[in-house]
Order: structure tokens, then sequence, then C-alpha cells
């Protein structure tokens, strides 16, 4: 008995086999064992191909992976406070989370991309957005840091945001819950949602040189959720596509409310029709309020400034910017291909993906082939925008990206796998179980016009068993598919830091070279510099202490003060003055109500101290620097408020004095 | 050992039939690429504390064996193991045993596993919508891209003037609607 189950597993499996040969894979090797291992094994001491740029959800900053290794790199700080690196607890960092409602220490960072020129990754920077409190940064890719925040008047729920035109002429940032304008007043009922509340999507202008951005206009649109957005690329330059949701205008239990219509909307914006109106003067200036912040490399401090208008441009009056195309049930992913030509909305509760043709929607507008109006917008025949549908993809689909071949690949929320189709005929080739439901899925270069498609990384929102267990809360896991084969393969899993969303990949040699060893000293402006020892000084301006402090391997100078007292306000401004790689120091004073300072070789940081009661403190450097680290340490005598101690400082020179009574 | 025996037998003519529908390839047809990753997803997960799922809910009723044996037969576990939110209209197995004789036993053989997933999908809607929340003449978009249509007549929900709502249960990721008949999507144009 047991012999004959045997054959008939073995003649089975010889079915198997023969069957999958009649299959004919094109690429053997993919469908074979393959040594996931050594795919991803990046040696000790060499570098990763790509760096993954991953957005830190509701961590509110990014981190930065290597690939195929899945190795953390780093953590940005954008949007949240982080006392390891100081940012917005020292003095200089501060201003970069000012807005209009004040200091914001956390967001909800959903969405990165990064610069492109010409529809191709550039590596200058990355945009990333803040979904609770609207607003949009732009990151350095030579510093590894923030370089500048604006926020999003008239807007709320930032979430189509922060995708960027083809030469990042624009980010653009729409809105996800509408909301009364910033200039009407917001106090009326909620259920007037379809009277008082409008959708506003900003364009962002960027500077070529600097990549400093300005709010160039917004569009003011008809109250919907704006989910997710890309830009048109290549013929579809100077067009942008928005997927709409709640069409049904619900302001609530939208989880029933909002999806009652069988289609919603990819909303089509043409852009550079816009900028003709806003040339021609169409657009209206209104009075706002919203923080733009920028720091300075020179300075090493960030200013905040609060702006007071926008202009904005009616598409309700403009007839001739938007139009809306029909997408079945509530898009979710809005993604353009390499060529420019097709737009995929992935509605989430949609049992298809609808492929639009840009060919087609340009046609249908100069034919006027429409079903109607939306709120005063044209809405396309589905059918004459259609270039078709990808039949029962799988259930839930998301997001899009493509491998550069001809494919597309779209995460499967609900069935948990991805699937690769291809965007011609739109027939599926592959599917593979991610296991735990993906959200975003990124290919390098994905949503630019040349995709790498070497890996997709696929970012899961429930990670349930994938790890050892730490309590009720895991990491939500990233998913490595080399998909250079016909079929993907699941080559790596990694932990990731709070929820990934959208994120971005580019080959190492775009970024690499360019990153900063070290800020020249020379080249310091900070107003509390110290340019070397001898600079050092403590000034007391009634009761505020700048203490103008040095740090080079392994002495803090100066460190030792005496002559503060209780009611002084103490800044600490401390100067890195190493001119070497990866020397940051630290600087922490026991009892601080704030983070460290973390400054980097040729930098000035200040950490402000208020001291509460008389005594004795010791400040240190917290990050190790040398064999003398540990030597690297001072005091600071806090006396009553009333003391006549003078005010001394110095390094190396307050030694014990002869004291009788010791001696006694 | 049987168990074994089915599922090779499953693979292999999900494998056949692949080859000739590129459109349906089942998600488990890949029986020869070597990962450590499990061969199953989120209703694998050991775990015998935390509230259950709609599956799990429904697995441990003894009026929804042939709901349940139908969902495992159209690859649909996984998918309601996820997040959801779902909405379940599960038809007991009396309601099942109404259909015309031999029905059941048809869809479940391999050939009609899109007929079987497409009837199933037409059972399930992404939301998780409680018994009051349901309205006279409500639209249901359901997850197979169709619509049920909701009637209340004396207190009682009825579903498509065809099944009624005879007890609903809450699961950790959606909610059970039990219904006294099976509803069939409209036919295909």
């Amino acid at each position: 008995m047991k012999n004959s189950k045997s054959k008939l597993i073995a003649l089975l499996t010889i079915v198997t086999v023969i069957s999958l040969q009649a299959c004919k894979p094109k690429n053997v090797g993919s469908a074979v064992n393959a040594d996931a291992a050594s795919k991803t094994y990046v040696a000790p001491g060499k570098y990763d191909e790509f760096y993954n740029f991953v957005s830190g959800g509701f961590s509110g900053q990014m981190s930065v992976y290597g690939l195929p290794s899945g190795r953390l790199l780093k953590v940005v700080p954008i949007f949240s406070v982080d006392p390891e690196k100081g940012y917005g607890y020292s003095e200089e960092t501060k201003p970069m989370l000012n807005t209009s409602n004040g200091f914001v220490p956390w967001d909800d960072q959903h969405h990165l991309d990064l610069s492109q020129t010409n529809g191709e990754i550039d590596g200058r920077w990355i945009f990333a957005n803040a979904n609770n409190t609207p607003r949009v940064a732009r990151v350095s890719l030579n510093t590894f840091r923030t370089a500048e925040i604006i926020e999003l008047p008239n807007s709320a729920g930032n979430h189509s945001s922060p995708f960027i035109t083809e030469n990042t002429e624009y980010v653009i940032a729409g809105t996800r819950f509408s909301v009364p304008p910033d200039n009407a007043n917001g106090d009326v009922p909620i259920n007037s949602y379809r009277k008082n509340f409008k959708g506003s999507i900003s364009f962002i202008s960027v500077d070529k040189e600097s990549g400093k951005m300005d709010i160039a206009f917004q569009l003011r649109c008809p109250a919907v959720d704006f989910d997710l957005s890309h830009s048109g690329k290549g013929k579809s330059h100077g067009w942008f596509f928005f997927s709409c949701y709640n069409t049904e205008q619900a302001n609530t239990l939208l989880e029933v409310n909002a999806s009652q219509r069988d289609k919603d909307f990819i909303m089509a914006v043409n852009w550079k029709k816009a900028e003709e109106y806003l040339k021609a003067g169409k657009g209206k200036k209104e009075a706002v309020r919203y923080a733009h912040n920028v720091y300075d490399e020179k300075t090493h401090t960030a200013t905040s400034e609060i702006k007071t208008e926008v202009t904005v441009l009616d598409v309700s009056d403009l007839k001739d910017i938007c139009y809306f195309i029909p997408c079945p049930k509530s898009p979710h992913g809005c993604d353009v291909d390499p060529t420019g030509e097709y737009i995929v909305g992935s509605g989430k509760l949609a049992a298809l993906i609808p492929v639009f043709s840009f060919d087609k929607i340009q046609k249908a507008i100069a034919a006027k082939d429409f079903i109607g109006d939306y709120e005063g917008i044209p809405v396309i025949k589905y059918e004459s925008a259609l270039y078709g549908e990808v039949k029962k993809p799988g259930l839930g689909p998301l997001h899009t990206e493509f491998d550069g071949r001809g494919n597309a690949i779209t995460t499967m929320f609900v069935s948990s796998e991805i699937v690769r189709w291809n965007i011609k005929d739109l027939k599926i080739i592959d599917r593979q179980p991610t296991f735990y439901s993906p959200g975003h899925l990124c290919i390098p270069g994905g949503d630019s016009k040349k995709p790498n498609g070497k890996y997709v990384i696929v970012y899961n929102k429930i990670t349930k068993d994938r790890y050892l267990p730490t309590g009720p809360e895991l990491s939500q896991s990233a998913q490595l598919f080399d998909i250079t084969g016909d079929k993907m393969q699941l080559i790596l899993d990694f932990p990731t830091i709070g929820e990934p969303h959208y994120a971005q990949a580019v080959s190492a040699d775009l970024i690499k070279n360019n990153s900063v060893k070290f800020f020249k000293i020379d080249e310091n402006n900070n107003a509390f510099v110290s340019k070397g020892e001898g600079a050092t000084k403590v000034v007391r301006t009634g009761n505020r202490i700048d203490v103008y402090m040095t740090a080079i391997r392994s002495h803090l100078t100066p460190d030792n003060i005496e002559g503060v007292k209780i009611g002084d306000e103490v800044y600490f401004h401390v100067t890195n003055l190493e001119q070497d790689w990866d020397v940051p120091h630290g600087f922490a004073i026991k009892g601080a109500l704030t983070g460290e300072l973390l400054i980097m070789p040729g930098e000035t940081q200040t950490l402000k101290w208020t001291p509460l009661k008389p005594g004795m403190y010791p400040f240190y450097c917290t990050d190790f620097c040398s064999a003398l680290h540990q030597e690297m340490q001072g005091y600071i005598r806090i006396s009553t408020a009333d003391s006549k101690v003078p005010l001394l400082f110095s390094t190396g020179k307050n030694m014990p004095v002869a004291d009788t009574s010791f001696s006694k | 050992m049987k168990k074994i025996i089915i599922l090779s037998c499953v693979l292999s003519i999900a494998i056949l039939v692949s080859c000739n529908n590129q459109e349906q390839k089942p998600a488990t047809n890949d029986n020869t690429v070597t990962t450590t990753a499990p061969a199953s997803g989120q209703e694998a997960v050991q775990d015998d504390v935390s509230a259950k799922d709609v599956v799990k809910v429904a697995m441990s009723s003894k009026d929804h064996t042939t709901l349940v044996a139908a969902l495992k037969q159209a690859d649909l576990v996984t998918s309601l193991s996820n997040a959801g939110p779902f909405t379940v209209f599960a038809p007991t197995n009396a309601a099942f045993d109404k259909l015309p004789a031999g029905t059941v036993d048809g869809l479940m053989k391999d050939d009609k596993k899109e007929d079987l997933q497409n009837i199933l999908q037409y059972h399930v809607a992404l939301a998780a919508m409680k018994a009051e929340s349901f309205t006279d003449g409500q639209v249901l978009g359901m997850v197979n891209g169709d619509n049920v249509t909701v009637s209340i007549k004396d207190g009682k929900i009825m579903l498509n003037n065809s099944a009624t709502i005879v007890a609903s249960i809450p699961a950790s990721n959606g909610i059970i609607h039990v219904i006294d008949g099976v509803l069939l999507p409209p036919a295909k144009k």
C-alpha cells in the first residue's frame, strides 16, 4: 500500500514536471531552485547596488536601505523630532517644524519622489509629504538631511503628494480631505460638505539650481478625496493624473457612504494650460497663512517665514484645465507607464484594473466626448478614454509600478499577492503571493521613463508571524523580489521603520559620489560659531548666557563654567572643529528637558537649557569619537539667583587650589 | 498521506490548466521555486488567542461546512484571512441544499473554479456593514464586481429578494451575516 502511494506520488510528480515543461518557461533559471541568499548577499565592506528610500508613515521620517541586502543605512528625520540627531531640539533645527499652527513635532509621512530631469532620476533631491499637517519637504541627497519644508494652505490630508513633473518643474500636492478654504468661514455644519468644502491641488515650483520651493498656484477643485497622483511623461508631459474617491461627497461613515457609486474618477489636469491662465492673470490672490522653512547649509541654521498669500485658479470657471474620467470603485493608485501613454487606475474595490490611453483622452477632449459634467468639470465617456481592462487581476488592486520591459506589476491588498501583466495585451503573466497584505511597491525608477527592472520591493501592511514576535506590534515588512526572470522570485524579507508607504530606489552610482563628508569650518557662517578654541567664550547678556563651545578629539572648550545662576537661560553653541568624515560629536547635559545635539564636522548646533536648581551639572560628548571619548566631559556650576560667583570659563586651567581646610 | 496526493493532483491539474489560460494562473502553480517563505498566508498564522476572523468563525460553525469547503476550493481562504474589512453573506448548508441537485458538486469541480470564485465573491463586500446599517433599496458593490440590492420588510433584511439575513456574527476582520439562500450573480453579458 505504502509502495503504491509512493508510486502514485512519483507519477504525479512526473505529470507536474511534464506539464511545467509544456509551459516552456523562457528563463528556466527562474523556475528552478535558486539560491535566494546569494542574490541578496552583499559581502562585508561592499556597497549595495541600489539606494532604497522608504517612507516612514506614522514615524514621520524617511529610512534609507541598501539593496539587495536590505541593510538599513540611515533614518532621515523630516517631519518628526528626532532627539537622537537633535532634529527639532536644537535651536538651529526648531524652525524646520514651524507651521501656521506653531511648532508641530510629528507627522505622517506617506510618499517620496526623487527629482527627475527629462523623466529620469537625477539624484539631486527627494521630496516627502506630510499627510496630517499638510507640508512638503525637500531632502538633500548630498547631506541626507531635510533642506526645506513648505506648508500647504487650503489643504488637509496631503495624500496625493509629493509627485513631481518630468523635469521637477513642480512638486504636486493634492488634498485628501476637502475642507472649506482657509479664507472662508470653516465654522459651518459638517453636513454642508457639498456646499462649503473644496479640494485644493498645490503646484509647488522647484528652482532648477537651488531646489527652493514656492507655491506657484493652487487649483480650486470640487470637494472629493484626491488620493494619489502621478505626472504625465513623454507625450503626456504637461498633464497630471489624480485618483479621486468619495465622489459621493459623503461626510460620514465613508466606509459605506463613499462606496456607493460604481465609478469614481481619475482627474486629468492640463497644467500647461493652468500656467497659461496664471500668466494671463486669471488667478485670484487669497489671504492665507503658511510656513516656509529653509535650512541653510552655511549658517547651519533654519529660518521659518510665514507667508500670507496664494494664487488660486478655479477649475470650474477655467473649463479646460481639468477633466474627469470615470474609474471603477474608489481608485487608489494612479500610475503612468514609462511611455506616458497608459494611465493605470487601481480601484481598490474593483474586480478589474482599467488602463486609460493618453491619446484617446486627447481625442475625447477634442471631440467633446463627454457624458456630462461633475461640479462644472467635463466627464469624459469611460469607453472613450479606456485602452482596456485587466480582467480578474486579483482582489483589491492598489498600486502599480513598471518594469521597463512593457510590463506592469500591481499589488493586490486583499488577495495578498503581486501580479505582473503586460501593458499592451493586458494579459496576466505571473502572480506571486506576498503572504501579508501588500500596499505600495517600488521598482528602481519604476515611476520614471527609465525603470531598472531588476527588483520590485513590496511593502506589506501586516506582518503577523513573519518575524520573531515582539509584542502586539510587529515591524511591517518589505519584500524583495528578483523580477529579471519570467517568474518573480521572493528573495528577501526585511523589517521597516514606522509604516512604509511609497518608496523610491535608484542606482547607488547616481548618488554615492555626491555625498558630503564634512562641512568646511571656514564656510561656517553660524551666528554663534567658534572657529577655533581661541574663539570660545561665555557671554552674559542680562539673564541670557551664550556659551561658545568647541568640540574636537577629545575635549570640549570650555569644559569648566561657573557663575551661571538660577533664572539664567543657557545656550550652548557647540562647534565641531573636526574636518574629517564620520566624526560627529554629541553634546548632552544632565537634566535637560530636551534631546542631545549631534554636531557634524564643521557644523555649529545650539542646545538651550534652563537650569532649575543650584548644583553641579556635567555635560559630555555622546557620540563615541575616539579612545578618549570618555574623557570628553565638563561641568557647569549653577549658583543661586543672588549668587556673586563671577562668570568664569576655561579648559585645562581651572586647577585645584591649595586648600588649607582640606590639608587639616 | 492522502492529503498530499490530493494536493499533488490539484497542483498537477492547476498547472495543466494554467498553460492554457494565461489570465488565470493560480497563485500556487509554481511549486518549483524554493524560497524560505511558508507556502500559505495569513490563514496559517498560529494564533489561538486573538479574535477569530471571518474564515475561522465560519469554520467553527456546523451550519457552514459547505461554504467553508467552497472557500477552500476557490482559494479564497487567504483573502478572507486578510485585514478586510469584510461583510460576508454566509449561506447555510441548508441554503446550499436548496440549489438544484448537483449544483454544488458541479461547482466544486476544478474546471468550475472560476464560476465558484465568482459566486463566492458575490457574497463578500469590502466594508464592515452591521445589520442596522442596511437600508431599504441600498445597493452593495460586491467583490466580484456585481451588485446586491438590499430590501427591508417587516424588520427582515433581504438580499436580492432571495435570501434573508437570519443572524449576524461579528468577526475580527468584519461581519458575517448568515443567510438562508445562495446569492446568484447576474448572468455575464
